[in-house]
């Protein structure tokens, strides 16, 4: 299979005017406990190849996996948080495969007896509509190894000699969440879809079960996507594109895949059953393993493990400590902040939202902490090529500096200089501040001195603002704040020159 | 009791990746039937108001504290392996897939 196929795709708008999309989408999502689904295995990253192993996880015989209970716990906080029902009793099943990426030969999942089932999750879309979700199940097991294929071109199993494999990711706790079949979005599939995987992220992020980061693969998204003529109730052939891993994708390869479908079927072709690729450098998608056979799992339940029985009071209870789902959180934050639905979306595609909220705990004004760390700190990150939340700054840190604005010892440039200072780890913004020597000039004599120096070197423009001209100021508090080397609050010296001037601003 | 076809084995020994002779694939669909055949006298004898089961004991929620315990050193988890390569399991190439 080579990378490009020669496909048409029939313009969006086109492919929308004759079909209905119909989506499925399928999360897994990584625990963040600290050791393996059935075994005591650590699950840190990072670790030497095979250094994380167990008999269990490597599946020996005669080992025998023991449930994780803050895995089972995870489980129903996520079912709960979906608004799914919990299930009385259910079983473990194994999946069976051969694929060496599981040493066991099969898959430790759950089959027809998932943990939760039946739920919705409500997600906004960019004009604030909200469009419902709804969950079939979720479920728990276990992730597999990482393969390595060697001899091949730039590491594809095409053509490759053979494979190296780690089982330290083996073993690792995974939650599927499968939607029911997503109908009725029409032109907005894509988007429906983006949103979902952003707002489920929100969601385990929120419940603190995950870190969720998708550039990690600690979250994974299979986009299931058919079209069907307009009037028509029966769904079409899909196709499943596997492994997208970015809320932009997401949106990407279900629009690659709406175009692509509409193609096909406008020349009288039909849809295989397949899986596919989804290629970040543009957009497209290729074809994958055609599933010729259904899948063939034989499935049956797990008799190493005895069944998970939620107790009632235990579901109530955790039910009882769930946090604020992060959609109403972000209602009420916007309120708070005063903020538009457009910025709030920027503040947490930056991932900003905690940070903010953190550093306006820690006493800083709202408009403050979010100029800051939206503005100054995020420009950091950027250039960095770092997250936001692993600048080498804190919240309280960023609330000092905002502390010291609001009092009139430092102005926005000045407080710019004091973060990067921190950043450079050159320590606390008081000690930046001492040691760059970073203070406004409010001595009134300093500053007044300076603002009559510039009005005796501009008479020109000191002539216009007597005469009403208040906007010519603006030219005199630059003079005064480039005398001062900045140290200087602009509004106050622009205050004293039309106080100067009899001018009234 | 329905019998083990040549059809079933032949689709077993395609999920397996397995290659399997055409007389192979008789030989083992007899012995397939023989075992599940032995297996499912055990149904014969269970009566009406015994329920299927998947475990001997009327146990549920057996979980264990999300600990770490140690694990395997790499060479002893590679010890069994036939073969390594950079500190990993090294398998034939993979066949079937994409
Ligand atoms: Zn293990």
């Amino acid at each position: 299979m080579t990378v490009t196929e020669h496909v048409s795709l029939v313009p969006y708008e086109d492919a929308l005017a004759t079909y209905d999309p119909v989506m499925g989408l399928e999360v897994h999502v990584e625990l963040g406990t600290r050791t393996k689904m059935f075994c005591g295995c650590s699950t840190e990253l990072g670790a030497d190849p095979n250094s994380q192993t167990c008999p269990t996880c490597l599946g020996m015989p005669g080992a025998l996996p023991v449930v994780n209970a803050i895995g089972v716990e995870s489980a129903v906080k996520i079912g709960l948080a979906l608004n799914c029902e919990i299930a009385e009793w259910c079983r473990f099943a194994r999946k069976n495969y051969f694929y060496p990426d599981m040493p066991k030969n099969f898959q430790t999942s759950q089959y027809d007896e998932p943990i939760a089932f039946n739920g919705y999750l409500d997600v906004q879309l960019d004009d604030g509509e909200i469009f419902r979700v709804e969950i079939e199940r979720a479920h728990m097991e276990e992730d597999t190894g990482k393969s390595l294929h060697v001899g091949g071109a730039t590491g594809r199993i095409q053509g490759a000699s053979h494979s190296l494999l780690d089982y330290n990711r083996a073993g690792i706790p995974l939650i599927e969440i499968v939607t029911k079949p997503i109908e009725g979005a029409g032109a907005r599939a894509p988007e429906v879809a983006k949103a979902y995987v952003a707002e489920l992220r929100e969601l385990i992020k929120a419940l603190d079960v995950s870190e969720a980061r998708m550039e990690q693969g600690q979250m994974r998204c299979d986009v299931n996507l058919s079209l069907r003529p307009h009037g028509r109730t029966k769904f079409g052939t899909r196709s499943e594109t596997k492994n997208v891993n970015s809320l932009r994708s997401v949106e990407r390869a279900a629009r690659y895949e709406i175009q692509r479908h509409a193609a096909v079927l406008n020349s009288g072709g039909t849809i295989i059953q397949e899986t596919r690729h989804f290629h970040e450098e543009d957009g497209s998608t290729t074809s994958g393993r055609v599933k010729e056979e259904a899948e063939d799992y034989r499935y049956f339940p797990e008799p190493d493990l005895v069944p998970i029985a939620p107790a009632r009071a235990w579901v109530e209870e955790l039910r009882g400590g769930l946090p604020e789902l992060p959609r109403l959180r972000r209602k009420r934050l916007r309120e708070e902040w005063g903020v538009s639905e457009h910025d709030m979306q920027s503040m947490l595609n930056a991932g900003a939202v905690d940070l903010i909220t953190a550093t306006i705990e820690a006493g800083a004004p709202a408009d403050q902490a979010r100029k800051w760390w939206m503005g100054e700190l995020a420009r950091s990150a950027n250039e960095t090529s770092t997250d936001l939340a692993a600048l080498p700054i804190t919240p309280a840190q960023v609330a000092r500096v905002a502390e010291l604005v609001t009092a009139g010892d430092l102005n926005d440039k000045l407080a710019r200089q004091v973060l990067e200072g921190v950043l450079a780890g050159e320590g606390d913004p008081d000690t930046v501040v001492e040691k760059r020597g970073l203070k406004v000039v409010s001595d009134e004599g300093a500053l007044g001195t300076a603002v009559d120096e510039a009005i005796a070197a501009n008479p020109a423009i000191a002539d216009k603002i007597r005469a009403g001209k208040v906007a010519a100021a603006g030219a005199l508090v630059g003079a005064v704040m480039k005398a001062t080397r900045g140290q200087a609050d602009a509004a106050r010296v622009r205050d004293l020159i039309l106080e100067r001037l009899g001018a009234q601003g | 009791m329905p019998g083990i076809t040549r059809e079933e084995v032949a689709h077993l020994a395609r999920l397996a990746r397995l290659e399997l002779k055409s007389e192979e694939l008789d030989h083992f669909a007899g012995q397939l039937d023989d075992i599940i055949g032995a297996v499912a006298r055990v149904a014969e004898v269970a009566d009406q108001d015994v329920p299927p089961t998947s475990h001997p004991l009327p146990l549920t929620n057996v979980m264990r504290a999300d600990e770490v315990r140690p694990s395997l050193t790499p060479e002893q988890a590679l010890s069994g392996a036939p073969a390594q390569e950079q500190q990993r399991f090294k398998v034939p190439q993979i066949l079937g897939e994409d």
